[in-house]
């Protein structure tokens, strides 16, 4: 079934832009590259991070590779079958391996159909249990992710965030996927309820053998759960490799920024980088060179005129011109 | 669903009306004095008395037993023309809606043609081409409801489809028709009911304004139109003859319309409750 080289998941030079809405028919097209030039490999079991601001293109990329959205360039290669351009049919049979967990546990339910109605979802459209079948299957796993025989049959507006994006895993894990790609699974979520969902993720982890792609801009969640993780900007990913890796070498300026930022409880111990100034430029007007240069305190002459190539050491890769 | 509604003072106006109407019609048979339609030429033109309540007409007929019986043709083709019409203009706005591209193209060209008629101009023609009866009136202003129903459901569908959980069920590998029919058309449903209510009045209306121009219910079958056409000429010497039918008509749409009205708050705060 796995494909020979024991990757899961190979994303390669994956981009999508999107048209910017023109205001007359004489002005040129313009688009936002929300993903430019993304290549990932993720292996059995392995669960990799994605890190960046708002507007980076981290909500895009993980809406290509499940393809709710169809990407303008690039191959999603999933356990050996390329689904880039996949439809209907072969689309709906790579879903099997695919699965989603949503940001907003409140918009993603649909509020008409009851707890075991939405777990069951999956397997009434893809598998071939039958109605009761399936029926006790969601039930077992509503029960796996902590809720009761009882609560399967209430409404999505009678639990709380917690509880209702238990549902949404319950619900991902329907079909037996091989990976999960979660988008911010936890920011809707109160602070206290947080640790249980990841926990719970971690768990499921180890005793179903999944892959995760996480998406987050809160480092301690990546430290938490994964084992890999890509930083992305501007919709190119800038430093990858093992969490330990990049978390405590960063070489990329935007990663030691962004590490700076995280408050560390003991004063002495806070990173000293230089911060990263304003903000992240327009999209449809991506800066020349190095796309980080106007915010990078370590920029060159060169960085504004060429974008540097991805360079990798032990893997760990980075693209910069002067990395640490 | 019933407690919301018997809250509502304007809910309650609504439905009574709605509800004292359906009664007459179903009723007629039982609760009309006279025949409607028996001749009786020593009554004619005479005003309301004790024997007949709101007079006769010129041919000695019953007003009061004719407009019971008038509220059958309204009502039917009310209910029937609406009911069809939000058959297939929904299943026509939920493909649009939901497909976009060259289904949305294909299936809303011909829909922005038919609106761009004026409602009487359209329903003439048609009654004139296809003849008047009762299931063509049905079919006529069935076909003017479509358009309408399509461009109401198509905008709720649009606007559906960005919801999260219709993407949620993409992932769960629905097929498109399993998206609609499961997640799409029960979440638009508040937002057809109300719109049904609210046509339900057009419709009437429309049917009375055919009948009142000839091209309706044919006479001597009655109804509230054609009452009304034949006691304008006599509108100052018989007012009762225009005057009855005229507030049945006008109670029936304000029921409806209060009705639909107070079904548009009930439902709307309850799904956005519901989505939030």
């Amino acid at each position: 079934m796995s494909a020979p080289d024991g990757l899961l998941l190979e994303v390669n030079d994956l981009a999508m832009r999107y048209a910017v809405r023109r205001r007359s028919p004489f002005e040129a097209r313009r688009y936002v590259h929300a993903v430019n030039g993304i290549d990932i490999r993720l292996r059995h079991g392995e669960t990799l991070g994605i890190v960046g601001e708002s507007g980076c293109g981290k909500t895009t990329l993980a809406r290509c590779i499940l393809r709710l959205l169809e990407p303008t360039r690039g191959r999603i290669v999933l356990n050996g079958r390329d689904i880039t351009h996949a439809k209907g049919g072969e689309l709906r049979a790579a879903r099997r391996d695919m699965q989603f967990v949503f940001q907003d546990p409140y918009a993603s339910l649909d509020p008409r159909l009851r707890a075991v109605d939405l777990v069951r979802e999956p397997l009434d459209a893809l598998s071939t249990l039958s109605r009761a079948e399936a029926n006790e299957r969601a039930i077992g796993l509503l029960e796996k992710v902590g809720l009761t025989r009882a609560q399967a049959q209430r409404y999505p507006h009678q639990f709380s965030g917690g509880q209702r994006q238990r549902i949404g895993i319950a619900r991902a894990l329907a079909l037996n996927p091989k990976l999960v790609l979660a988008d911010e699974p936890v920011s809707a979520l109160d602070v206290s309820i947080r640790a249980q969902i990841l926990n719970l993720m971690a768990a499921l982890r180890e005793e179903l053998g999944l892959s995760y792609i996480v998406i987050s801009h809160d480092l301690a969640i990546i430290d938490h759960v994964c084992d890999r993780v890509a930083i992305i900007y501007l919709g190119r990913i800038v430093e990858q490799g093992e969490v330990a890796d990049v978390f405590n070498r960063p070489r990329h300026p935007y990663t030691q920024a962004l590490l700076a930022a995280v408050p560390h409880h003991d004063p002495r111990q806070r990173r000293r980088a230089a911060e990263i100034v304003g903000d992240l430029p327009n999209p449809t007007a991506p800066p020349p060179g190095c796309t980080f240069h106007p915010r990078c305190p370590k920029a060159t002459d060169l960085c504004k005129r060429v974008a540097p190539q991805t360079t990798t050491t032990d893997g760990h890769d980075v693209a910069c011109h002067h990395p640490d | 669903m019933l407690a919301l509604i018997l809250k509502k003072p304007k809910a309650v106006a609504g439905l009574s009306l709605v509800g004292l109407m359906l009664l007459l019609a179903l009723l007629a048979p039982w609760i009309a004095p006279y025949d409607p339609l028996a001749l009786d030429p020593a009554v004619s033109n005479q005003a309301p008395s004790g024997q007949f309540w709101l007079g006769t007409d010129f041919f000695g007929r019953d007003v009061l037993s004719r407009m019971i019986w008038g509220a059958r043709p309204s009502l039917l083709i009310g209910f029937a023309s609406v009911a069809v019409g939000c058959l297939i203009g929904s299943a026509i706005g939920l493909a649009a809606g939901y497909f976009r591209g060259w289904v949305d193209a294909v299936l809303m060209r011909p829909v922005d043609v038919l609106l761009s008629f004026p409602i009487v101009v359209l329903a003439l023609a048609l009654v004139a081409a296809l003849g008047p009866s009762l299931f063509n009136l049905i079919i006529t202003i069935s076909l003017l409801f479509v358009p309408r129903f399509a461009r109401v459901v198509r905008a709720e569908a649009m606007a559906l489809r960005e919801l999260d959980y219709i993407d949620a069920a993409r992932v769960a590998g629905q097929r498109p028709v399993a998206i609609i029919t499961r997640h799409v058309l029960p979440n638009a449903m508040a937002q057809i009911i109300v719109t049904c209510t609210v046509f339900m009045a057009n419709a009437i209306l429309v049917e009375a304004g055919l009948s009142f121009l000839g091209v309706g219910v044919t006479p001597p079958e009655p109804s509230w139109g054609n009452m009304l056409a034949e006691g304008r000429n006599n509108i100052l010497g018989a007012p009762w003859l225009t005057t009855f039918p005229g507030v049945m008509l006008t109670l029936t749409l304000i029921g409806f319309n209060l009705l639909g009205d107070a079904l548009r708050d009930i439902l709307d705060p309850r799904l956005r409750g519901l989505h939030s």
